[in-house]
């Protein structure tokens, strides 16, 4: 007995090593390094409980402020800045998968101890800060009694809303502060089971074309590959027909999408497997494109195979792209915006800012902040570094970052905290003469 | 007619072998359900395998913490050697169980594999073992008798 409970006590010291990061390893870029697949009987879970901001603020750059520009809300994830400057918040948490193993059952709880306990909106609220002080003079619950909302878009005289199982829209004119007409549906989207149940949303440079991305129903085909029908894929729909196709394959959970404004190609962020070692498999951003399938469930990182999914693909596999660019394993990246219009400027002039919600499956936690990876000419051109940090202390999570939108107009970077639920507004320091 | 009725010890060795059925059975279901995971690929049978795993561990560890006390009470007997096998079979048979459970919490094709088939097989033998000698009464000094 003593020397089973002290196996017991050894198997436990290496499953926590295992769960470990080696720091030498590149964990982003366009070449990420890679480590040998490391399964472990217990998969490292490390959930932060929540601890409250306690009114301190993220920490950002040197002639930058932050301040919570509305607070209490009810799980905010993605935002839209319309076009005279009010900003949209999509509140809300979805999915409906039935718990079908013992794990689902023990390791369900543990996840939600990591997450805040706030009932899900199920609605967008409006923020107006006219005078751009910081101060959202009005707030209100500009459309109610919605499924999920995650992804946003404007175009055209319309609010497109991308519930977790249909895209809607709502007509709105500007000074609204409520929607006057309920929600018209343009197309359903895949609802069934919803393990990843974010629909993210984004609208191309003309206008034309709606795209979103649909998460996966599992891990890695856990659930049987027939519920992953129409799952991990970016669709393209017509705005004007409602017609939709299937524009990339095999990107497991695409949880954020927008138009690079320099070539008008749609990238998007997207969360990798779990439970293959601490730093695998990267979560990554990367262009979408047409076409091409990025080798989920079968493969990761293009022809990376995963042990786990049977019967293999090799003809799949095959044709399998690699994202663009790696963003660090488990970081669970939810949000991704460009800077238009020159950005903030100096260091944050052309490139992308991505909300990282924070890893649950590696010993060391990686993500929650805000990251900035620079571009040139519509590519990454540089390694992520840190723009919005402190949403970890040693105590645990004071919040963490889902959505993120910059606003050219007013030069802010909005962040959507689905923990504390708050709002963070990023601006330059107002010089003091 | 002579009418018996059921003593203690017989009430307590009836309730032990139910007991210990559950673990029985079960891992040796799991086995079929894993065989039935690997040829076929279809999810249902590693999600039967464990539950199976999960049922047989609960009962298997009321069944070994039973088997346990039972061998403290007989250190000075004679029966005390049966008792340390069956007791020695399930506690075995409880460790493997839980690396077990654990090789099925991995997902998909993971949750079976070569050691996970290996490790149902090996609880399944184990539990048979200590289920005939309870239930034939080797370890309560039936065959002393």
């Amino acid at each position: 007995m003593i020397r089973s409970t002290l196996s017991v006590a050894f198997a436990a010291i290496v499953l926590a090593a295992c769960g470990r990061s080696d720091p030498k390893l590149n964990e982003t870029g366009a070449q990420p390094d890679l480590p040998a697949v490391r399964q472990t009987l217990v998969p490292p879970m490390r959930v932060t409980s929540p601890t409250g901001w306690d009114g301190q603020v993220p920490t950002v750059p040197a002639g930058f402020t932050v301040t919570a520009m509305a607070t209490d809300l009810q799980i905010p994830r993605q935002m839209l800045v319309l076009p005279n400057g009010d900003i949209l918040i999509a509140e809300g948490r979805g999915g409906h998968a039935p718990a079908l193993r013992p794990k689902d059952i023990i390791a369900g709880p543990i996840k939600k101890k990591g997450n805040t306990q706030v009932e899900s909106g199920n609605r967008l609220t409006l923020l107006r800060d006219a005078d751009n002080d910081g101060r959202a003079e009005v707030r209100t619950v500009f459309a109610d009694n919605l499924d999920a909302p995650y992804g946003l878009a404007y175009v055209d005289g319309f609010i497109y809303v991308a519930n977790q199982g249909a895209l809607v829209r709502i007509p709105w004119t500007a000074g609204q502060t409520r929607a006057t007409a309920a929600p018209q549906e343009v197309t359903k989207l895949p609802s069934r089971i919803n393990h990843h149940w974010t629909k993210s949303l984004t609208v191309s440079a003309d206008g034309q074309t709606l795209y979103v991305g649909i998460g996966s129903n599992s891990n890695i085909g856990e659930r049987g590959l027939a519920v992953e029908e129409e799952r991990a894929v970016v669709w393209a729909i017509d705005r004007a027909t409602g017609a939709r196709r299937t524009m990339a394959t095999g990107i497991r959970n695409p949880t954020a999408l927008a138009i690079e404004p320099t070539t008008g190609a749609v990238w998007a962020v997207a969360n990798e497997r779990d439970e293959l070692g601490p730093q695998l498999v990267p979560d990554y951003l990367t262009s979408v494109r047409e076409g091409a399938f990025y080798g989920w469930p079968y493969s990761y990182w293009g022809k990376k195979i995963d042990p786990r999914v049977r019967p293999q693909r090799p003809d799949l596999v095959a044709t399998a792209v690699a994202p663009d660019f790696a963003l660090g394993a488990h970081v669970a990246a939810l949000g991704l915006t460009f800077a238009t219009q020159g950005g903030f400027g100096g260091a944050f002039t052309e490139g992308a800012f991505i909300g990282e919600h924070g890893s649950w499956n590696r010993q060391d936690p990686s993500g929650y902040k805000v990251a900035w990876v620079p571009f040139v000419g519509g590519r990454p051109s540089g390694p992520p570094v840190d723009f919005a940090t402190g949403f970890l202390t040693k105590e645990g999570a004071r919040g963490r970052p889902v959505g993120v939108a910059f606003d050219p107009t007013r030069r802010i970077l909005l962040v959507a905290d689905d923990l504390s639920n708050t709002i963070w507004r990023i601006a330059p320091a107002r010089v003091t003469p | 007619m002579r009418t018996t009725t059921l003593g203690m010890r017989q009430s307590l060795r009836g309730l032990h072998g139910v007991i210990l059925g559950f673990p029985a059975a079960l891992f040796t279901i799991g086995v079929l359900t894993d065989i039935a995971y690997l040829k076929t690929a279809e999810v249902q049978w590693t999600n039967f395998s464990q539950w199976l795993i999960t049922g047989a561990l609960v009962f298997g560890g009321i069944a070994a913490a039973w088997s346990l006390v039972a061998l403290v009470l007989s250190l000075r007997t004679s029966i005390r050697r049966w008792r340390v096998v069956e007791f020695g079979a399930l506690a075995l048979m409880f460790l493997l169980g839980l690396i077990n459970a654990f090789k099925h919490s991995q997902d998909a094709w993971s949750s079976v594999g070569a050691l996970g088939l290996i490790l149902s097989i090996l609880c399944s033998l184990l539990a048979l073992v200590a289920a005939f000698i309870a239930i034939s009464g080797a370890s309560d000094g039936e065959i002393a008798r």
